[in-house]
């Protein structure tokens, strides 16, 4: 089957249906979504704690305030010209999105209420202060619910379920792409002048994650095989509190609602750490300091891998009104009851920094020398505008979805106006075509399940949230290993429709690229930075590091990967900062 | 612990009917269901079909029949379901039609949710802020709000077995949401959606979809508020 569209959005999350509306806004512009599940199944749905925007609902906050705890949150690799874009945008897109009916909490007098969370400060650093809007603590279920009500009301038209196998890109531009439709097994051609990719991040290269299961950084992989860069990979961040062996997020709004992490003997140990902001200290501190107890033997459980988070000091109808939904994770899953128990919760791999470098307007950047892969964009936790640095901080990958989401659509539809239909090759299906007929013949016997298991633990140990040139050297030879083994993989179940079988070996083959990339990535920085915090380089190193990964795959030395640099934007248009120790 | 896990069966391609089949399983009480079923599509059986995403409960992909009633697979544990040596049994939702296994077509119950007009509806020109609300008028609609569309209400309700047309409960919840939402001007026009003959009186009571919601959603009790809003052609 062949289809046409003007613009065509890959993936339907935050990042993916604000981009659509926007794009549909424009006029002479036909849009189409495509995703591998229902829209509303997307992961944005589990983002629970709040979208960040400095509205001043609670009190004073500006932009500023907004823009300078961004790049300090993100060790100054943040890119200061996409921070200062976002703390701006980011107000006038919260109002956009009540505007559009979504149903916000609210304070007494019927603003939109907010709430503390990490790293979120007034007057540069002084104290916490309230910036996430947030709806109980489903607030992404209801971003994600309401951009799919626009887009129905809207008329978009929808390809659900269908398997992205590959991008048409040729001499730099980008003419379209190829899916699988998994309801009938058959092959579809989308032609597009220009393609929006906002399919989300790849928790499931690790062991414990709070991902879906769909989450295996498919386009970022597929953009990967086409010599094209993944920028800043190494940079992933792990949430402090996952529920514990499960990974299930535990929102850092319980945490801005009062919540104390402690340790076996009872102790808030985040006073040692981060004797300012405490428990509401930027992720990547905490997840450490949680390590850092464990490690000690000062962790709780069977096997003292576990730390407790305390909710039982805060008023019962606060944890049920402002945290129902972990309240009821904490209950379904462990039998514990956060109104009169601890919860035992653990680091779980949570978002990826990096990924599809792009400019401020979403355009894919095809080298670090700014040149670009035309006609093709990005957005979402797929990209990498470098918005996060080196780590996120809380409520802002919801507002990265709307911020930059939207200015993808209107760039995408932009270009889409003037450019015209470009020729397509012949038989642009014949990669896709390869690779399924590749995986349906193949008389190897290795099981999907378990390479997947042994990369989800190695990564897990190897480049997890600890590191070291030894580690990570290893897992350089077992990428290679589970890569050899991945040819030998073989689907069984001929059927057509619905083949997951099939879906699972092609994720399995995109989680290895990234493996690969992200795991050259990390070991080639020597230097601790944010998420990426290395045993053997300890300090953070702006004379020689303060600059962005740009991987590429060595099509040359199978499994190995170049790797070039770009440096970090300084200033923003009106403001900068200059980089500075982190401490809070 | 062990359990016998019985699967219907039905691939299409091949098959005539549905049929059983069953699987001994090793796991732990606090298992979920969709562990379970990925360990025997991992290890056991790979063209087991269904769908599944988060695995938390919030996304909605695995609603299915488990021991005879409407569940999401990955938010009910063994241990609540079944001791060592027991049986669980899964099926797929009822009502719509069967693509693989556990796997059904989800159109027509989209269908019915678009059917209602899910979204906001307010013309009026917005203000430079946010438009206001009271905690209270919030509260009204909160409910509806949790709503994840799995379908395990609108395919828990016999109506809708012996009526696919019926609107169903999901959609009936997504209108109350717009519906008592102070901000919202588009009542009168989904009120009249629910007045027809597919709509909110098909609802004999059954209150099986109130028992089936994974999400704890009082549904019965809100489509009696909307039937009392379409009575009285006002909220």
């Amino acid at each position: 089957m062949h289809h046409r569209y003007d613009v065509l959005v890959v993936g339907a999350g935050g990042a993916g249906l604000m981009a659509s509306l926007y794009a549909a806004k424009s006029k002479n512009v036909s849009v189409a979504v495509i995703s591998k599940l229902y829209p509303t199944r997307s992961h944005t749905g589990a983002a629970q704690g709040g979208v960040g925007a400095a509205l001043g609902n609670v009190n004073e906050d500006h932009w500023e305030w907004h823009m300078f705890d961004t790049i300090k949150g993100g060790d100054y690799l943040t890119d200061q010209d996409a921070a200062e874009i976002f703390s701006k945008d980011v107000i006038e897109a919260v109002y956009e999105l009540e505007h559009m009916g979504l149903p916000f909490s609210r304070l007494p007098n019927g603003k939109i209420a907010q709430r503390k969370f990490g790293g979120h400060t007034k007057e540069y650093g002084k104290s916490a202060v309230e910036r996430a809007c947030y709806a109980v603590d489903r607030t992404g279920h209801m971003i994600l619910q309401t951009l799919y009500q626009q887009n129905v009301k809207a008329g978009t038209t929808f390809y659900n379920e269908f398997q992205v196998l590959d991008l048409i890109i040729e001499d730099s531009v980008c003419k379209g792409v190829i899916a699988l439709e998994l309801s009938s097994g058959e092959i579809h051609t989308f032609h597009a002048k220009s393609v929006i990719l906002a399919t989300g991040g790849y928790g499931r290269v690790f062991k414990i994650t709070s991902n879906a299961l769909s989450l295996t950084g498919d386009l970022m992989s597929i953009y990967y095989r086409k010599g094209l860069p993944l920028e800043d990979l190494e940079f992933y961040q792990f949430h402090p509190t996952g529920l514990a062996k499960l990974g299930i997020l535990i929102t850092e709004g319980a945490r801005g609602e009062g919540g104390i992490l402690r340790n076996d003997s009872g102790e808030r140990f985040m006073e040692r750490y981060a004797p300012t902001i405490k428990d509401l200290a930027p992720r990547d501190m905490v997840s450490r300091s949680i390590y850092r107890e464990i490690r000690e033997g000062r962790g709780v459980g069977k096997e003292k891998d576990a730390i407790m988070l305390d909710l039982t000091h805060l008023p019962k109808d606060i944890i049920e009104s402002r945290l129902p939904d972990i309240t009821d994770f904490a209950r379904t899953y462990l039998g514990v009851d956060p109104v009169k128990e601890l919860v035992p919760i653990q680091p779980t791999a949570h978002y990826a920094m990096g990924g599809v470098p792009t400019t401020i307007d979403g355009e894919a950047l095809a080298s670090e020398d700014g040149t670009l892969v035309r006609g093709l964009y990005a957005a979402g936790e797929v990209a990498c505008v470098s918005l996060h640095g080196a780590n996120r901080l809380g409520t802002n990958s919801l507002g990265d979805l709307i911020v930059f989401g939207r200015r993808a659509g209107l760039a995408a539809a932009k270009y889409a106006q003037k450019a015209e239909f470009e020729t397509l090759p012949n038989n642009p299906e014949a990669y896709s075509k390869g690779l399924i007929e590749r995986l349906r013949n193949g008389s190897g016997t290795d099981n999907v399940a378990k390479i997947r298991k042994e990369l989800q633990d190695s990564m897990m140990m190897n480049v997890g949230i600890f590191r070291n040139g030894k580690d990570m050297e290893a897992q350089v030879q077992i990428v290679k290993e589970l890569q050899a083994r991945y040819k030998n993989v073989s689907v069984t179940d001929p059927t057509a429709r619905y083949n997951t079988e099939l879906v699972e070996a092609l994720e399995l083959g995109f989680l290895l690229d990234i493996a690969e990339a992200m795991t050259a990535s990390a070991l080639n920085r020597k230097e601790s930075r944010g998420a990426h915090d290395r045993e053997d380089f300890t300090e953070r190193n702006d004379t020689e590091w303060l600059k962005h990964t740009m991987a590429y795959r060595d099509f040359n030395n199978p499994g190995n990967v170049i790797l070039k640099y770009k440096p970090v934007v300084l200033k923003g248009e009106t403001l900068h900062f200059v980089p500075k120790p982190r401490v809070y | 612990m062990k359990v016998n896990v019985k699967v219907q069966r039905f691939n299409p391609e091949k098959d005539k009917k549905p049929s059983w089949q069953s699987f001994a399983v090793e796991c732990e009480p606090g298992d979920r269901v969709l562990d379970l079923l990925n360990h025997i599509k991992w290890y056991m059986d790979s063209t087991l079909t269904y769908r599944r995403s988060c695995a938390h409960g919030i996304c909605g992909s695995d609603a299915m029949l488990i021991n005879g009633r409407n569940r999401l697979a990955c938010k009910i544990l063994v241990k609540d379901l079944t001791k060592d040596g027991g049986t669980i049994t899964v099926e797929p939702i009822r009502g719509l039609k069967v693509e693989r296994d556990l796997l059904v077509d989800m159109e027509p119950f989209f269908d019915a949710y678009r059917a209602v007009m899910p979204f906001f509806i307010n013309d009026d020109p917005a203000p430079a802020g946010e438009r206001l609300q009271s905690v209270e008028d919030r509260a009204i609609f909160d409910e509806g709000t949790k709503c994840i569309l799995c379908a395990c209400c609108t395919t828990s309700c016999p109506i809708f077995w012996v009526n696919g047309r019926y609107l169903g409960p999901a959609s009936i919840v997504q209108a109350h949401r717009f519906i008592f939402d102070s901000r919202d001007k588009g009542s009168d026009q989904r009120l009249k959606v629910l007045n027809q003959n597919t709509g909110v009186w098909r609802c004999r009571t059954a209150y099986n979809c109130t028992e089936a919601c994974p999400r704890e959603i009082p549904i019965t009790e809100l489509i009696e508020e909307v039937k009392r809003a379409v009575l009285y052609q006002k909220v």
